[in-house]
């Protein structure tokens, strides 16, 4: 009798969906679904804040101590907390069989998942970066070495959550997975550090940044290319082994 | 040379040319090793300025380069799982990462050792000391990711995907260390340097080096055999071959 029902929308279309419309897509739900989850988007902040907040009290609170020691102690809090964002990056999705969902579309994984681990970093990275000029106050930093400061984060919290994003999709599922990441993670994340701090202390001595600034921009690209790669034959792995 | 290539990925296969080669590297490194130590560390001249305490490199530069030609080696054979899935790569890389561990942990170790009398300290934050310091967590990082995964394929694929990454990252690591070091210290200190070495130094260096190189490729065979077995443990070839052992 109804023969012609309407197929419903949602189940299957003959053509997939375009790459860019199925990038945003999953960039969107991400994003909507982790401004909906308040506590996982407060908890990298606030150990951020609370992190900083220890070394005035554990070392020392002169204002000389702190503007020589704030960059790196930002920049190390930054990547502790980034750190600790990264287990939600998969696991959500894993538990929930979305991940087996997006291994099975047309698209390219290398493609969703930099959809996805940009919206991971919108949601993590960022407010990171866009509260570090206070906390930065906090810790006597002025005029250029602050904006600069700020600017090394911008450039290269993405570093951390592209790079975390590997070592995340490697533990997805495993028992031990917190400490297996950061043991993972972390000699990875050496160099970012390295530059990110060297950029503002050069700039209080006087010397050119420019350098730096490209250094770490490429290493932006780096990672921004090649790591969804990476990810991508990781979450095979992961996903497989249940 | 396809031939070749499909035969070289047979556990079989390998299993037998390994038993063949085994005696050969064992004796020969065990010979140049110990020629090599005990011409470094009882005949060759002491040095100028450090007396005795430089012999240490007659054990520390072997085991550094080692470590360091092992992540090279592990690399190379975790493209090979990745792209080619074949079944001796991933056996190598499972079986020789705790090996390269140690080697990095020696090294370390033994230049710390060093350190104390010559630096008067034991350890410096040095670019060449932090980068080996990097790649002794690498290490960890490759061993704990095999240990935890149960599956041994998986496990095996997991591990080339992070050694091939961090291969990716060792030269930036290794440049930003050092530029990281330069800007904060003057580089006061260097290990001696190899030009100026007499023969009688660099002789017995180069001998213990080669010794370790060829012990390593035994221990590597004999890890991978072992693995091959307890992988293949329900073929008919491993099921002949334990027979006449257990019985």
């Amino acid at each position: 009798m109804t023969a012609m029902a309407p197929r419903p929308r949602f189940i299957a279309a003959d053509t997939p969906l375009p790459l860019g419309r199925a990038m945003v897509a999953i960039f969107a739900r991400d994003v909507r679904a982790g401004l909906r989850q308040r506590q996982d988007l407060l908890n990298p902040v606030v150990f951020f804040v609370m992190v900083v907040a220890l070394f005035p009290l554990g070392v020392s609170p002169e204002s000389g101590f702190l503007r020589q020691a704030g960059p790196g102690i930002l920049w190390v809090a930054a990547l502790l907390s980034t750190l600790l964002s990264l287990d939600h990056l998969f696991r959500h999705d894993h538990d929930q069989g979305v991940l087996d969902q997006m291994l099975l579309q047309p698209q390219p994984l290398y493609l969703l998942v930099l959809a996805k681990v940009s919206a991971h970093w919108m949601l993590t990275g960022l407010p990171l970066v866009l509260i570090s000029p206070l906390l930065g106050l906090m810790l006597q930093l002025e005029g250029n070495s602050l904006w600069a400061l700020c600017l090394t984060l911008l450039l290269g919290t993405p570093v951390l959550s592209f790079i975390g994003a590997i070592g995340a999709a490697l533990t997805l599922g495993l028992r031990s997975a917190g400490v297996l990441l950061s043991l993972l993670v972390i000699p990875l994340y050496i160099p970012v550090l390295i530059f990110g701090t060297g950029t503002v202390m050069s700039l209080s001595e006087g010397l050119p940044v420019s350098g730096h600034f490209a250094l770490l921009g490429a290493m932006l690209v780096l990672a921004v290319l090649l790591a969804p790669l990476a990810v991508a034959g990781a979450l095979r792995i992961s996903v497989s082994n249940g | 040379m396809w031939r070749v290539f499909h035969k070289l990925g047979s556990p079989k296969w390998f299993f037998g040319i390994a038993s063949r080669l085994m005696p050969w590297l064992l004796a020969a490194g065990l010979c140049l090793l110990l020629a090599g130590l005990v011409w470094g560390l009882l005949f060759a001249p002491a040095d100028f300025r450090q007396g005795d305490s430089y012999r240490i490199i007659f054990i520390h530069v072997p085991t550094a380069m080692l470590a360091q030609s092992v992540y090279i080696m592990m690399a190379v054979a975790g493209v090979v799982t990745l792209v080619w899935r074949m079944k001796l790569a991933d056996v190598f890389v499972r079986s020789v990462a705790p090996v390269g561990l140690a080697l990095t942990f020696l090294a370390l170790f033994t230049g710390a050792v060093w350190g104390k009398p010559t630096w008067g300290t034991w350890w410096v934050w040095d670019a060449r000391l932090t980068s080996m310091l990097v790649l002794l967590f690498l290490y960890a990082g490759a061993v704990a990711l095999a240990k935890a995964i149960e599956d041994e394929k998986l496990a095996a694929r997991a591990v080339a995907i992070l050694v091939v990454v961090g291969v990716i990252n060792i030269p930036i690591i290794k440049y930003s260390v050092e530029w990281w070091n330069t800007l904060h210290q003057p580089a006061t200190f260097k290990l001696t340097e190899k030009p100026t070495m007499p023969a009688e130094m660099w002789m017995p260096l180069l001998l213990s080096v080669l010794g370790l190189y060829l012990l390593f490729g035994w221990l590597a065979c004999l890890r991978m055999q072992t693995a091959i077995l307890l992988r293949e443990r329900r073929t008919r070839w491993v099921r002949e071959w334990i027979e006449p052992v257990t019985r």
